[in-house]
């Protein structure tokens, strides 16, 4: 039933014109093919569960499944700003990042999709090659400037780095939505009059706006992923995000963190990650191809 | 009078070719005043940085001796170049990238014709392909090193009693590619789908009528019409397995001969506080990645992403 109500269309169509009842024993093949990439996919998640939901004392038992469920390990991270600030500045820092990037990336993703203007194919290749950039080649730069302007350990200090990389995705993401909307509705609109900017503003804007929130969610998910700038340009819990502060969590503080806490803190960062992916599958899957192979 | 009337229509031409570049020129400014903000945020944030770590390179700036920091030319590419730990870690990335690539690249297809083909259960398997591709690296490689982690691990009570996996450096080096394959075999995955049903279904069902076996099918089909959208793929994992970082930061910390580039990098810049040596690095990376970029998009001809936004 899904399958058929999918809007992929060539997916839908063969699934519609398929098999009225299929054989048992290709069904079982499939649904053993399947439950084996699910399998795959999930086993890691499972393992992450089972070490937070464990019993402190039962830790070490190596057992897939907890012999012992307890909530300890939540609490004890809930407990203190060890992990909560973290959480916190992962959150700001990701919303504001996203909802700058996303502003911008959607004026620029028009002119690119829409305007004939010269500096358009330099605009095109200097983003792709900011996403080829290593970062670690803009760590060390960044580290000294941003000492001496005074934003490093700071949020603007994360933010920043985060808008320039999410903003070559976020463009081409949002270009791939806007060349499918319709030439004739702006054609109309300025037969009728509306200028440049009223067309943007009240033409286009809402009929992209499914295209708008998936750019959001991936740049989201970037900025939620990083590691590498969290660590490097931060110093202490005022702008540490999550996964940075775990990535201290372990050996390199002078206090090791138990393995439940760990676990525990991980999956408290995972669960954006699959309502997400739940609730929006296909808009994650339309928006992270589009720009890769039709654009 | 006679020779005004024959210029009229010229005139009009020229008042229609004034209103018309008008029109022109407020389109071309307000293409810039879009572009504006989002441009001007990306060089300040890329590009003047790279222009500043090739500057840095040239110093030697050690933070720990800050007084003596001065320009020494292309002395720090020589330290560098001439040393073991910058090759060593070269060949660990190397083999990282091309392994971890290849196996995605069959790992992915399959995967994606599986989504394709399959009859049932089609939203579950995508929705689970999903969460590899979403969960934070950092997470992943968490799950990853615990379970290998003797004492406490599932794994690595399967493993013969007495061995540390992530200690010993060909096996890290293989859990830390299994721990990237886990994690981006999916975006691979759901490139190839993408290409893979732009595959018209008659060709196929042509090549069926004629006689092609499916695995004749697939290689003188599907592989032809999917050049591009696996070349995109092969291209973007390239880059990206190229800057691991994440997942040999977690599961080894680089220790025991599995750092990458990247690691040094960081290594480099925190431990050693040697900022021009690490700016040396991070211009090193950036040339390897620009150099594996052109090799795909003049080599192998692969589109660069956003060329037919161009064309338009």
């Amino acid at each position: 039933m899904t399958a058929v109500a999918a809007p992929a269309a060539r997916t839908a169509a063969r699934a519609r014109q398929a098999r009225p009842a299929l054989p048992t024993g290709r069904k079982t093949r499939w649904g053993a093919a399947n439950l084996v990439v699910v399998a795959w996919t999930l086993f890691p998640i499972w393992w992450l569960v089972a070490l937070a939901f464990k019993d402190p004392t039962t830790l070490g038992d190596g057992s897939f499944w907890p012999n012992k469920w307890s909530w300890t390990s939540f609490s004890t991270i809930f407990h203190g700003s060890a992990f909560v600030q973290p959480l916190i500045n992962s959150i700001v820092i990701g919303v504001i990042s996203t909802v700058i990037s996303v502003v911008l990336a959607t004026m620029a993703a028009y002119a690119v999709a829409r305007l004939k203007f010269p500096g358009k194919g330099v605009l095109i290749g200097v983003s792709l090659m900011i996403a080829m950039f290593p970062a670690i080649s803009l760590v060390n730069p960044m580290f000294n400037i941003e000492r001496a302007i005074g934003l490093f350990n700071t949020w603007p200090g994360l933010i920043i780095p985060y808008l320039a990389f999410s903003l070559p995705l976020a463009i081409y993401t949002l270009s791939a939505f806007f060349r499918e909307i319709p030439w004739d509705l702006e054609k109309a609109a300025k037969v009728d009059g509306a200028s440049q900017r009223q067309i943007f503003m009240t033409v286009i804007a809402p009929l992209a706006l499914p295209g708008i929130a998936t750019t959001a969610i991936l740049v989201f998910m970037f900025c939620w992923n990083d590691f590498i700038f969290a660590i490097s340009l931060t110093s202490t819990n005022a702008a540490r995000t999550a996964p940075a502060a775990m990535g201290f969590f372990t050996g390199v503080s002078q206090f090791t963190f138990p393995i439940g806490n760990v676990a525990a803190a991980a999956v408290i960062i995972t669960i954006p990650i699959v309502l997400f992916v739940l609730f929006f599958q296909r808009r994650i899957i339309a928006g992270m191809t589009s720009g890769a192979v039709k654009g | 009078m006679t020779t005004v009337a024959p210029r009229a229509p010229a005139e009009l031409t020229r008042i229609e070719r004034r209103r018309l570049s008008a029109a022109t020129r407020a389109e071309r400014r307000f293409g810039w005043l879009l572009c504006a903000p989002a441009v001007i945020v990306m060089a300040a944030v890329a590009f003047y940085p790279i222009g500043y770590a090739i500057y840095l390179s040239l110093q030697r700036y050690d933070f720990r001796f800050p007084q003596l920091t001065r320009f020494v030319g292309l002395s720090n590419y020589g330290v560098v170049l001439s040393s073991g730990i910058w090759w060593h870690a070269f060949v660990v990335t190397l083999i990282i990238t091309v392994v971890s690539v290849a196996v995605e690249l069959v790992l992915g297809m399959t995967f994606a014709m599986l989504l394709h083909y399959t009859p049932l259960w089609r939203a579950l398997v995508r929705t689970s392909i999903l969460i590899p591709y979403g969960i934070v690296t950092v997470a992943a490689a968490f799950s990853w090193q615990y379970a290998w982690t003797p004492g406490t691990g599932y794994l690595a009570s399967l493993l013969p009693a007495g061995s540390a996996p992530l200690t010993s450096q060909v096996q890290a080096i293989g859990l830390i590619i299994l721990a990237e394959i886990w994690k981006t075999t999916p975006f691979m995955t759901l490139l190839l789908l993408a290409g893979l049903s732009l595959v018209p279904d008659e060709l196929l069902r042509a090549a069926k009528v004629d006689g092609a076996s499916g695995w004749q099918r697939f290689t003188q089909v599907m592989l032809p019409l999917m050049k591009p959208a696996i070349l995109v793929a092969l291209l973007f994992r390239t880059l990206d397995a190229f800057r691991i970082f994440d997942n040999i930061f977690i599961l080894t910390r680089g220790n025991n001969g599995t750092g990458s580039v990247s690691i040094i990098g960081y290594d480099n810049l925190f431990t050693a506080l040697n900022l021009g040596i690490g700016s040396t690095i991070s211009v090193l990376i950036f040339i390897a990645v620009a150099i594996i970029a052109v090799i795909f998009i003049k080599g192998f001809g692969t589109a660069a992403p956003g060329t037919a936004l161009e064309r338009r």
